[in-house]
């Protein structure tokens, strides 16, 4: 797709947080229609990353730039970057006691895509699917926002948002873990749907090689201290499952580009 | 509850801060004296007794100390003599909307009161200052034996009732404030429920206070008999002045054997309302007493809704919310005593306060030596929505009988950056996103309430946490 402005741009991206350096420097492309994932240590920085595009406002940008199809989104609030299309699967998803979940996600798809999608047949309809998709039980919509939901039913709830927000980029940070087999499938195939035959992107944050299995990402990164220190296509994904990050980083160490 | 949007904007974000030119018909001066309080009784040409009643509980008013609890210097700032006890707006209480006066039935339509009465309550009345200028009651409900009258005229008609009940569940000498509604009340509703009658859909009362410096000392008084049930609605506004007003109002419920009564208030005052209320009921052998009660506004509120289980087998539920702004106290919470075995009750409190308000949670629960196996509960949990703001407990239990189940829990919460990065993240601006967070910590009362209630309370909390953003 030359020619086209990339989804996702991230630029010599520069973070601290309370005077701490997290990020040091990361670039990421995401061209329209693909799927990028991110392996990294715990702690080198994705979940960091990740809020840095949706716009958390704890983090300093101090250098670098994030530009969604060739818009820097830096200056927008989290909910202008929601209603610009991005979208967010917390690794941490946050409860919010006595917000009913129905009423929150019409709320939501009535802020992000306008009161009228979240109108009418075609709502219920939306909703109705996605949620048999996710095998969640209709009677979630009637409990409060992950309010003593499971691991697994936070993501599962995280993925629901997702395909009634209908963004144009998707990060997310490791949905897999805690999820079942059949779950980790449903969300790929979730994922597969937003993605795959349109304009739009993910990035997949994970330590598992499995979700990739399903997803077929299009190109994985590595990120070791706040940098991206490998980037190749989806071999990449199990190679460093069987070996792990020290392997990794001889290898780099030694001139390997995983392409 | 729409209004023109001139009257919004004049009064800030208080919704139903506006007021009509005062057209009273009697107005008495400022200042309280015994000559005030026989002039109260006189007007309303009441029986000896009464007269007799209100003259007693005056003198005990005079007599006796504010409160040493509570929020005292509030409470001293209070100027007894800058107040208004009596104002007549219209000289008949109107059967039909067309017979009321022009200036207070806008008021009312604007309050969106006519348009609740069509779609989903039982009766109505509605106060504006002293005395009841509108009521009604639906015919079926008047067929059974429902009565369902202001006070006054409660008294007029109902006179041997009225002397069987009156003060029986709080004398005037409970309180400064309960004996100062004694000496001066006016209004208020007289509730008559035969025995196993059920009123299925609610009745409504709604107080409005319009003049400034007003006093309002309405009087209710709720029989239910026998095993018949009723759900009494209850909401206040008044205009915004820069003088204070002062509300104190005495509720007196008697639920008799297997009876069921459920009084819910939302009261809405504006932030120069000193409202101060004794709200009690007796809850006789199994029957059944809850107290929904929504504390929005005023300048101060000290108000305990408290159930007294008399018969055995009774039970009690209080679930109050308090929200304190800005130069606001709430010092809300609930009583309970257990006097017979079995009973059981349930209090849960919720506070917010935000832009320096203070919301106290302050609770008396008893359980006498001789009731056995009674059970009670007790949750407060406040939310603090900034630095300068604040919340206290203030719980009290005394527990005489070994064989009772007791739990208490209480809990203090801030509104986490995550949380909110959380809900911004789904497209809601941050002042959306508090309104989500503090409208899920009311769920429980809202929940409660009949529905278009819910929904005023929800947009009104929205509108007070944008005031604060942005
Ligand atoms: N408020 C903070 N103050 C100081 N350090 C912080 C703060 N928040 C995060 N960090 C640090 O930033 C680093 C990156 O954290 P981040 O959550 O981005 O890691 P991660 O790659 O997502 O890890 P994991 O795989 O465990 O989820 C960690 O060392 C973390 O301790
Ligand atoms: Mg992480």
């Amino acid at each position: 797709m030359s020619g086209e402005k990339p989804i996702l741009a991230i630029s010599n991206l520069h973070v601290g947080i309370e005077g701490t350096e997290i990020l040091k420097g990361i670039d990421i492309t995401i061209p329209s229609g693909e799927i990028h994932a991110i392996m990294g240590r715990n702690g080198s920085g994705k979940t960091t990353a990740a809020n840095v595009i949706m716009g958390h406002p704890s983090y300093d940008i101090e250098d670098g730039d994030v530009q969604l199809s060739g818009e820097s989104i830096l200056d927008l609030e989290p909910w202008e970057r929601s209603r610009s299309g991005v979208f967010l699967s917390f690794q941490y998803p946050q409860a919010v006691p006595g917000l009913q979940v129905g009423n929150f996600l019409r709320k939501s798809v009535s802020s992000v895509r306008g009161d009228d999608a979240a109108k009418g047949a075609a709502f219920r309809e939306d909703l109705k699917n996605a949620m048999s998709k996710l095998n969640i039980p209709s009677s979630f919509l009637s409990r409060y926002v992950n309010d003593g939901f499971s691991g697994g039913e936070k993501k599962r709830f995280e993925i629901l948002q997702m395909m009634l927000l209908k963004p144009r980029l998707a990060v997310l940070d490791e949905t897999d873990s805690g999820l079942d087999i059949d779950g980790i499938r449903t969300v790929a195939e979730g994922i597969n749907e937003v993605v795959r035959g349109t304009e739009n992107g993910a990035l997949i944050i994970t330590h598992y090689s499995r979700i990739l299995e399903h997803v077929q990402p299009d190109r994985i990164h590595v990120m070791i201290g706040g940098k991206i220190v490998a980037s190749g296509g989806p071999g990449l994904a199990s190679l460093l499952e069987e070996n792990g990050y020290d392997w990794l980083e001889e290898r780099v160490a030694e001139g390997d580009v995983f392409e | 509850m729409s209004q023109p949007s001139e009257a919004r904007e004049a009064v800030g974000d208080y919704k139903a801060g506006w007021h009509d030119p005062e057209n009273s018909t009697i107005r008495f001066d400022f200042g309280l004296s015994e000559q005030v309080v026989r002039d109260i009784s006189e007007l309303k040409s009441e029986p000896e007794w009464m007269t007799e009643m209100r003259l007693k509980a005056y003198r005990h008013f005079v007599d006796r100390p504010m409160p040493n609890w509570g929020n005292t210097e509030i409470l001293e700032d209070i100027d007894f003599d800058n107040v208004c006890y009596f104002l007549r707006s219209s000289d008949q209480t109107g059967e039909s909307w067309e017979d009321v006066p022009e200036d207070i039935r806008n008021t009312f339509e604007r309050l969106g009161i006519p348009e609740a009465e069509q779609k989903w309550l039982s009766g109505v009345t509605a106060q504006y200052e002293s005395e009841t200028v509108y009521h009604s009651i639906r015919e079926d409900l008047e067929k059974q034996g429902v009565i369902f009258l202001d006070m006054d005229s409660g008294l007029r008609e109902y006179e041997d009732i009225v002397k069987r009940y009156f003060g029986t569940v709080i004398p005037f000498s409970d309180n400064k404030f309960s004996a100062l509604n004694t000496a001066v009340w006016s209004g208020g509703s007289f509730i008559y429920v035969p025995k196993g009658v059920s009123v299925e859909m609610p009745v409504q009362a709604y107080f409005r206070i319009n003049a400034k410096n007003m006093g309002q000392f309405e009087r209710t008084l709720i029989i239910a008999d026998e095993g018949s049930s009723i759900h009494y609605v209850e909401g206040c506004t008044a205009p915004t002045y820069s003088t204070d007003s002062l509300h104190s109002a005495v509720v007196e419920l008697i639920a008799l054997p297997g009876a069921h009564i459920r009084y819910t208030t939302v009261q809405n005052w504006s932030n120069n309302v000193y409202n101060l209320v004794t709200k009690r009921g007796v809850a006789h052998e199994d029957s059944k007493i809850e107290w929904v009660d929504g504390n929005i506004g005023s300048k101060l509120t000290m108000k305990y809704p408290a159930v007294i289980l008399k018969g055995e087998g009774s039970h009690a539920e209080v679930i109050s919310v308090a929200y304190a702004g800005a130069g606001q106290h709430q010092d809300a919470g609930a009583k309970v005593h257990h006097l017979a075995s079995n009973t059981t009750s349930n209090i849960l409190s919720k506070s917010i306060s935000k832009d320096g308000g203070r919301g106290s949670y302050r609770g008396m629960a008893k359980i006498m030596p001789k009731a056995e196996n009674c059970r009670m509960n007790i949750v407060c949990d406040a939310l603090i929505l900034d630095e300068g703001s604040r919340s206290d407990t203030y719980p009290t239990m005394e527990v005489g009988n070994a064989s009772a189940h007791c739990e208490h829990e209480a809990s203090v919460s801030k509104v986490g950056d995550e949380q909110l990065f959380y809900l911004m993240s789904r497209g809601h601006t941050e002042a959306e996103a508090l309104g989500m967070i503090v409208n899920g910590f009311f769920e429980p009362f809202t929940k409660e309430l009949p529905m278009e209630y819910a929904v005023e309370l929800n947009k009104l909390m929205a509108l007070e946490m944008e005031g604060s953003i942005g």
